[in-house]
This record gives C-alpha cells, sequence and structure tokens, in this order.
C-alpha cells in the first residue's frame, strides 16, 4: 500500500492533505511516530504524540518529537479545550477500550479530529468469512484473532452511524483501497476510511440561548 | 551506543567561595550563611557562545564528583557511565558541570564547616536550608562561571528536585530540563523514610546535639540511617537478584551478627558511609528534601504557563521510593501548561537506583533530546 517512491502510506497522504500548516496537532496512539513527523517536515506543525508501547516511544524521541508515555484511554483530562488544532486517532481508535470516552475527549480537545479506521466491511474480507468462514485477516487487519491489538470491529458505516447518532459532524471522509482514494460503495470497496470530525456546537449554543 | 570504557581521565574538584559577610547569602528562612563555598568539577570545554552548558545535580549522597578519575582513585564518578566523550551527556559536544550543595560535607560549605562567628563547626548552629537555598548558591557559581542561559539542567532524585526548583526559580535561564525519578512534592511515605533516618541519628548517644566534631562520631546512627536509605532504592526484585537468601561464608559467633548477605552487605555500606558523610549532613539535607515543595502547593502548571523550558522527563516502572506517578504529575503540568515535554516511563527492576544503573535507554532518551534542544537553541 505504501508509495514505492516515497515511502509514505497512503492514508499518510491524506492526512498530510486533512492539516493545516502550521498548525497544533495531538496524535493519540502515535507509535513510532512516522506520521507526527512527516507533519513536522512537511506542514511544520507543532507535534505531541502519545503512545503506550516504549519501543515506539524510543522511535519517536530518536525522530525528535515530543511524546508523553501514557494510555490514551486515560490520557486526555489534562488538557484543555480546543487546546490543539488537530486531534489524530489513525488506526488507534479501535484500539481504545471506552471509544465514547476517547472520542468525546478528543473531540473537547481538538478544534478537528480526524479518525483512521480499517473497513471489517472490505470485499475481501466479506469474502473470506463468508465462503472460507474465518476471521478476515486483510492489508488493513493484519492480524490473526489471537494477536491482534485491534478490540472493536466495525465497517465505515458503523461509524458514519455513530456519529450520526452521537451528533458527532463529519466535515470529510475519503475512502481508501489498495492503490489510493476510491469513490464508488466505499463500504465494500475500501480497506481504510479516514474521517474529519467536529463537535457539534451549536445544540450547546441553542441550550446557552 | 555509548562507549562505556571511554572516560574523561583525570579530573579534579574545585571550590568556589561566594557571599562574604557583610554581602552574605540569604536563605528562604530569612538567616543568611557566608561565606559559602561550593564544590564543583567541570568536564568538557564551553563553546565561544557559551550556549552548550549543562549543569548535573546530584541526590542525597552524591557530590560534585560526577565523571573521570580523581588521581589515584580505582573508582570514577558517581556518573561517569551517563558522563563522558560520546555518552549521554557527551563531553566533547557539551560543558558539563556538576555542582554539590550548600549544607553538604563533600566541599562545600556545611555543618561541618567551621562557623566564622565562634572558629568551631557550625553544628546545629547551622541554619536549616532548602532546596531552593541549594539552587540560588549555584546560581552564583553559574554566574561566576560567566555563564548566562544553561542548555540544560538535569539529575535524579534529590537532584531532579534541584532540577525542578532551577525551571521555576530561573526559568530564564534554562533551555530544557532532565528531570529523572522524582517528586515536585514528598509524600508522607517519603518523609517517613527520611524520618526513621534522622531518629536513628539522633539516637545514637555520640551525636550529642550535633556537637561531636573531634570527638566519637554517630556512626551506628548514621549507618542505620544508610542502610535504610539503601533499602528503599532498591527494588524486591533487585535484592533477590543481588543476594537472594544466600547466607554468609563466614558468621561470627554473635546470635544476631549477619548472617544473611543481604545483612551483611546492608551493615557494610551502612559502617563506611561516615567516613564520606557527615551525620549533620544527612539531617539538614534530608529536612530539605521533605520541605521541598516549589509551587507551595499550588501544582506546577501556573509557574510553567508559557515557560520556554523543555522537558525530558524520566520514571521507572520498579521505583517504589519515587514511584512513576509522582513523574507522571509533574508530566501532567507540563500537559496542562502546554510545554513541549517527553515523558518516559522505563522498564527497569533496579528500583529507585535505576537512573544511576539503566545507561541505555537513558543515553537514547538523553541524546536524541539534547540534540534537538540544542538545534532549537542554534535556531533562535
Amino acid at each position: 500500500m505504501t508509495d514505492r517512491k516515497t515511502g509514505i502510506p497512503p492514508d499518510h497522504k491524506i492526512i498530510r492533505e486533512l492539516v493545516d500548516p502550521s498548525s497544533s496537532v495531538l496524535d493519540l496512539g502515535c507509535g513510532t511516530g512516522e506520521l507526527l513527523s512527516l507533519l513536522v517536515k512537511e506542514k511544520h506543525v507543532k507535534a505531541q504524540g502519545i503512545e503506550i508501547d516504549d519501543k515506539a516511544i524510543f522511535e519517536c524521541v530518536a525522530k525528535g518529537l515530543s511524546v508523553f508515555h501514557d494510555d490514551i484511554d486515560t490520557g486526555l483530562p489534562e488538557y484543555g479545550d480546543k487546546s490543539f488544532d488537530f486531534v489524530i486517532l489513525n488506526q488507534s481508535l479501535q484500539q481504545v477500550k471506552k471509544i465514547d470516552v476517547v472520542l468525546k475527549e478528543a473531540l473537547r480537545v481538538g478544534r478537528k479530529v480526524i479518525v483512521g479506521i480499517p473497513n471489517f466491511a472490505y470485499i475481501n474480507a466479506r469474502f473470506q468469512i463468508f465462503f472460507k468462514g474465518r476471521v478476515p485477516v486483510t492489508p488493513s487487519l493484519p492480524f490473526e484473532w489471537y494477536n491482534t491489538p485491534n478490540l472493536h470491529f466495525l465497517s465505515l458505516y458503523d461509524f458514519i452511524e455513530y456519529c450520526r447518532k452521537q451528533k458527532i459532524i463529519i466535515d470529510n471522509a475519503c475512502f481508501l483501497d489498495k492503490k489510493g482514494q476510491i469513490r464508488l460503495l466505499p463500504n465494500l470497496f475500501a480497506q481504510i476510511g479516514i474521517f474529519v470530525l467536529r463537535e457539534n456546537k451549536t445544540d450547546k449554543e441553542n441550550e446557552s440561548v | 551506543m555509548a562507549d562505556k570504557d571511554k572516560s574523561i581521565g583525570i579530573v579534579e574538584t574545585r571550590y568556589y567561595t561566594f557571599a562574604e559577610p557583610p554581602d552574605a547569602l540569604v536563605l528562604e528562612s530569612g538567616e543568611t550563611l557566608g561565606p559559602v563555598t561550593l564544590a564543583y568539577e567541570t568536564y568538557g570545554k564551553l563553546n565561544s557562545e557559551k550556549t552548550n552548558a549543562i549543569l548535573i545535580l546530584h541526590a542525597l549522597t552524591g557530590d560534585a564528583h560526577a565523571a573521570g578519575f580523581h588521581k589515584g582513585d580505582k573508582h570514577p564518578g558517581w556518573w561517569d557511565n551517563m558522563i563522558g566523550p560520546g555518552k549521554a551527556f557527551d563531553t566533547e559536544k557539551y560543558f558539563l558541570i556538576c555542582s554539590n550543595v550548600i549544607g553538604g560535607c563533600r566541599g562545600s560549605t556545611g555543618p561541618a564547616s567551621i562557623n566564622p562567628e565562634t572558629e568551631r563547626p557550625y553544628g546545629l548552629a547551622f541554619p536549616l536550608i532548602t532546596i531552593k537555598d541549594m539552587v540560588n548558591a549555584q546560581a552564583r557559581l553559574i554566574d561566576h562561571l560567566g555563564i548566562d542561559k544553561l542548555l540544560c539542567v538535569a539529575g535524579g532524585s534529590m537532584g531532579g528536585m534541584q532540577v525542578l526548583q532551577w525551571v521555576v526559580s530561573y526559568p530564564e535561564r534554562v533551555f530544557s530540563a532532565i528531570p529523572m525519578a522524582t517528586t515536585i512534592v514528598h509524600s508522607p511515605q517519603q518523609i517517613a523514610f527520611n524520618e526513621v533516618g534522622r531518629q536513628a541519628i539522633m539516637a545514637d548517644p555520640n551525636w550529642d546535639d550535633g556537637n561531636y566534631y573531634g570527638r566519637r562520631l554517630p556512626v551506628k546512627g548514621l549507618s542505620v540511617a544508610r542502610m535504610v536509605g539503601h533499602i528503599t532504592y532498591m527494588s524486591d526484585a533487585s535484592m533477590k537478584d543481588k543476594f537472594g537468601r544466600r547466607e554468609k561464608n563466614e558468621k561470627g559467633p554473635f546470635k544476631f551478627g549477619a548472617a544473611f548477605e543481604v545483612e551483611g552487605y546492608l551493615q557494610y555500606r551502612g559502617d563506611n558511609f561516615i567516613k564520606r558523610f557527615d551525620p549533620n549532613s544527612y539531617l539538614y539535607i534530608t529536612k530539605a528534601i521533605d520541605n521541598f515543595d516549589p509551587s507551595d502547593g499550588q501544582g506546577l502548571t501556573g509557574i510553567l504557563k508559557g515557560a520556554p523550558t523543555r522537558f525530558l522527563i524520566i520514571a521507572f516502572k520498579s521505583d517504589w521510593l519515587y514511584p512513576a506517578y509522582q513523574s507522571q504529575e509533574i508530566a501532567r503540568s507540563c500537559k496542562r501548561a502546554g510545554v513541549d515535554t517527553i515523558y518516559c516511563e522505563l522498564n527497569s527492576t533496579y528500583g529507585h537506583d535505576a537512573f544511576l544503573v539503566e545507561v541505555d535507554e537513558q543515553t537514547h532518551l538523553v541524546t536524541h533530546f539534547l540534540q534537538r534542544v540544542s538545534e532549537g537553541v542554534r535556531e533562535t
């Protein structure tokens, strides 16, 4: 899936376009810091990561990134409202224990939240379940049932429906298959969905009027 | 990784004396102290812009001799594995200063020093000192060395407290801070362990209200204090690893002599401590540690807001004397204040001693952190 010339994965490329230059970014579950360091180099963002794995943190520090050794399930209450322009949850939301809490906190802390999730309803995954009767293993869901860090399995439609119910505004959505962005029947053909979310402010504002 | 065998070679402790009366140093208590001598060592070279100076601060019983060898000594300074050519605090890149503290007994003015008014050792006439007083004295040393801004202040345990105090007292003078295995305020448990140490010293009949200089010393009291200290610096796992339940080869006839290796070790360490540490200094310094509270109970957030200092905070999972939650509290204050911070909790079984032992991981973190801070300094 990674661009052979630049070595940049397509989801990182999309997020790079979604993030404004010189903005402040909090990456929740930043891993080894590939995405954050791309954003620092090319978009000159003020970056902060949160990561639980110490080996990954060492790699972040070697890339010159600021990172907190913390659990994203509990690591956000200290941040003030809208203290970051962007909060990123790329391929990490499905691994947190309390989706509700983490997403709500991310929307509080960030002006915008970028969420990247693997699509469990990708055609190849459906094929593996339906015909083979096996739990799917796909490029965006590369783990076996016994070693997956994913706690939640969802499709792109599941996530869109969740946002509708929670009154979270989806400003933008991009869908990716192995070659790049697609538009046709994303819940069937996309491996990854990337959403730009923000809090539904009008509800609160109306209440206060 | 750093070449652990590389050393900066022979080094010497130097002394800076200032605050001669009537310009004595005004302490936090309002009392004055003067003249004041600080013992310190330096390694590496200060660059022409004076932007590569790093101040290293030591723990309770440490001293100015952090790296290299004193002439004729077999053992290097206490942080030699972290300071030297190609090491975490690279003496080929940075100018390192390690300063002792006032109240101490390793070349700086403390209760064993001569009181100019009586021409006898101060003893308990020595004023109570605080971590802030220690740092104010160090600031005079840094002035004397002609350094306006420090690239970094770094240290573990009480050294970490001095680091935090430096950031609070002189925010405009520190580009970055590395507090390790430390806290912004002592917990009741930490105060309790220090109190046992102090009571052991004061219960020794030789202590005599601190007037033991030139007479029999309160060796046993200090020894028990040191034994308690050593227990708190290790972990259950590191003790099991080091001693197990192994028994000593030679046992004396006394029923309650040291039978297990761990007993022998603690007794040996305790009994030898008098050779390098003054019991009254132990009282004064542990009190300064217990009283440390740079934010007056308010937390660091307000103080750090808008601070230009970058942080690298390191804690250790097996450290039960300075548990990781205390470092997390510092990290949280940094978060709230929007300060550029790295926080890392290292997996180590060595307990509180880990900051002196876990070289590889600390070296990785410190090296990259300092590199980034240096780049930031060059850009400004």
